[in-house]
């Protein structure tokens, strides 16, 4: 089948239209890399270097029948690996899941999670009216941009397990805290934030990005501030590559990014040492795919005492959590397909690194690496802290 | 077949409940009401046999905030007509509910109509026997599986124990749903906002509801705490010592 026969086929044209640079699908050279290199290829039926070769046979349709494509995590790695520099997550792997998703070829997990994010905004399936309770006690307090009416210098989107998943809320105390000490001038939407709506497009879900996105640009719309901060790589990614897409534009910053600009007032916060060998775990959607390896690193390595570890997959190379591309919401699809869970090997690597303490900034991580840590033989002394958790205990804050 | 879907929308339980000013009455205020459970399966039990064996699936719902969305909702899954009935239904009990329904269905032809076998908030009974007395018609609830034959349905109940009956219904009848022979299936959001922009929704005015037959609620409250449970403290030998006292305090040794 040549070129012109492939681009014939509606699914290529949605490959295309899902990614500017879709159009590299022809390059693909069969290496077999993309699928080597994924953490669950060996589990698909149609790993993506054989899903091309499926669509240069024009029998997509086979690959359509099969429901292992909802092993992939979207965790870039394949995409890292491409030497033709295919965009095989955002492009091929999301596109595929599409179509499953229209043609109701969905595992009913992940039914929840999506219906969720569509009635409340959350996967979570919470209450919106909740979203900032975890602000509860936080001094001073945490402004809710509906309710001081004022402008403010940044406004920090919380995401959504940030806000409500009771192990990460800590995790984001310790952020409002690290803010407040610093004298950043910031504010939050509460009720008004809706899902960034990055892991249920990459479930496969793009209309429901597009609502939730339409709502959340709706809402930047109506305050006044400089940038948008979040602890959240998928809300990142999705404010930073996404949503202009949808004419949604704003400055974006990691905290990680926002924190390291201000290290030197940082330094002279931190007088506690935390006297410990220190693992960073690169969360695929901000080291992987957007880059930022170093100042989650600096960041730790200001802290007094901290002895910075690498692991042995690391940077571009780094694990995946297993928590992105609707891996959040597939546990139990995933398990029954593996036996094994990827946050079970990223903690066996923290391990063999000698760590102590093993550090994540990314919402998803901190719970799936403890759950993994508390059933891994021998692992049950390792502690899972988010960065800004460690640089609040540190300031004493 | 000409299959009838009765949607009800209730209180989301999401949002804590809270009674009003009367203290006989829930504050509905800022209630957000979403499709009862049951009658989300009963949808994808109408849709299911229709994909089986033909026939079309009308689904009516009363005319409360997200009802479009329940019934655009429907369609995108495969529901032919869409009919809301309008009326004021915030606090309507069954037996008016009932009453509405039987009346809006009267004109449908219908040959089978599925409604939830239950909703969290029947206070007087739940919809479907209502609804099979106001139109004289057999009714069968608790029902997991549907499956028709020739002006016929045979029906999969539910008994308590573990047990199922298998029992052949002669139509016209309303069927109590109480699982859908699989889980409500998801509809992309891309597919539902395609079809709000092709299908319509028919709009029917409830007759006068009568809600004669249901209770008189006096007072609304939450459950209130009486006894406290007792902790026994102590050294494994005083705790032991303690409970033997208690129980022979209580005649129990």
């Amino acid at each position: 089948m040549n070129v012109t026969e492939v681009a014939k086929s509606s699914f290529y044209a949605k490959v295309l239209e899902a990614t500017p640079q879709g159009e590299r699908l022809r390059l693909c050279l069969e290496c077999g890399n993309c699928s080597g290199i994924c953490p669950f290829g060996y589990l698909m039926l149609y790993p993506p270097s054989r899903m091309i070769a499926m669509m240069r046979a024009d029998r997509i349709g086979k690959v359509l029948e099969t429901d292992t494509v909802w092993m992939c995590v979207s965790c870039y790695a394949c995409t890292a690996a491409c030497p033709s520099k295919i965009p095989l997550t955002p492009g091929l792997m999301t596109s595929i899941k599409e179509e499953l998703l229209l043609a109701g070829n969905v595992p009913a997990e992940l039914h929840s999670a999506l219906q969720n994010s569509q009635r409340y905004g959350n996967p979570l399936g919470e209450s919106p009216r909740k979203r900032a309770d975890w602000t509860l006690g936080i001094q001073p307090e945490v402004k809710v941009m509906a309710k001081i009416k004022q402008p403010v210098d940044v406004l920090w989107f919380v995401g959504d397990y940030a806000s409500y998943h009771p192990r990460v809320q800590s995790a984001t105390k310790a952020l409002a805290r690290v803010l407040n000490a610093l004298g950043v001038d910031f504010g939050i939407l509460g009720p008004d934030e809706s899902s960034d709506g990055d892991s249920q497009r990459l479930a496969g879900e793009r209309g429901l990005f597009e609502m939730l996105a339409e709502k959340n640009g709706k809402v930047f719309s109506k305050y006044q501030f400089n940038k948008i901060i979040t602890a959240d790589p998928h809300a990142y990614n999705a404010i930073k590559n996404e949503y202009p897409l949808q004419g949604i534009r704003y400055p974006v910053q990691h905290y990680t990014e926002y924190l390291a600009e201000r290290i030197d007032q940082l330094k002279l916060l931190m007088k506690q040492q935390i006297k410990a060998k220190v693992a960073y775990h690169d969360p695929c959607y901000l080291g992987r795919a957007n880059g930022i390896f170093d100042q989650p690193r600096a960041l730790l390595c200001a802290i007094p005492g901290v002895e910075l570890v690498e692991m042995t997959h690391n940077h571009t190379n780094s694990l995946c959590c297993g928590g992105g591309g609707g891996g959040m919401w597939l546990d139990g699809f995933q398990w029954e397909k593996a036996h094994v869970r990827l946050s079970d090997w990223r903690v066996r690597e923290a391990m063999s690194a000698g760590a102590e303490i093993l550090t994540v900034a990314c919402p998803y991580e901190t719970p799936r690496f403890e759950d993994a840590a508390k059933t891994m033989p021998g692992a049950d002394k390792l502690k899972v802290r988010d960065i800004a958790e460690l640089l609040a205990e540190s300031m004493g804050v | 077949m000409n299959i009838v879907v009765l949607v009800k929308l209730v209180p989301d339980l999401v949002e804590e409940l809270t009674i009003d000013a009367s203290g006989a009455a829930l504050d509905l205020t800022f209630a957000r009401w979403i499709i009862n459970e049951f009658d989300d399966h009963a949808l994808e039990q109408g849709i299911l046999i229709k994909e089986k064996s033909g026939g079309t699936v009308t689904v009516l719902a009363p005319d409360l905030e997200g009802a479009d969305d329940v019934l655009f909702t429907a369609a995108a899954k495969g529901v032919d007509r869409l009919i809301k009935i309008k009326g004021e239904f915030s606090a309507m009990n069954n037996h008016a509910l009932s009453r509405v329904f039987a009346s809006a269905i009267q004109g449908l032809q219908a040959d089978l109509i599925l409604t939830g076998v239950q909703a969290h908030n029947d206070l007087d009974g739940s919809a479907g026997p209502l609804l099979a007395e106001c139109l004289q018609m057999p009714y069968v609830g608790y029902v997991s599986g549907v499956s028709t034959n020739d002006g016929k349905v045979a029906v999969r109940k539910e008994y308590p124990g573990g047990l199922l009956a298998e029992m052949e219904v002669t139509l016209p009848a309303v069927l109590g749903i109480q699982a859908a022979e699989q889980p409500p299936r998801y509809v992309a959001v891309s597919k539902v906002r395609q079809t709000m922009k092709t299908a319509t929704i028919e709009e029917q005015d409830a007759s006068d509801p009568d809600p004669c037959g249901g209770p008189t609620i006096g007072r609304m409250f939450q459950p209130e705490a009486t006894a406290h449970a007792e902790m026994i403290t102590g050294s494994p030998e005083e705790v032991s010592r303690k409970l033997v006292d208690l129980f022979k305090e209580l005649g129990v040794l």
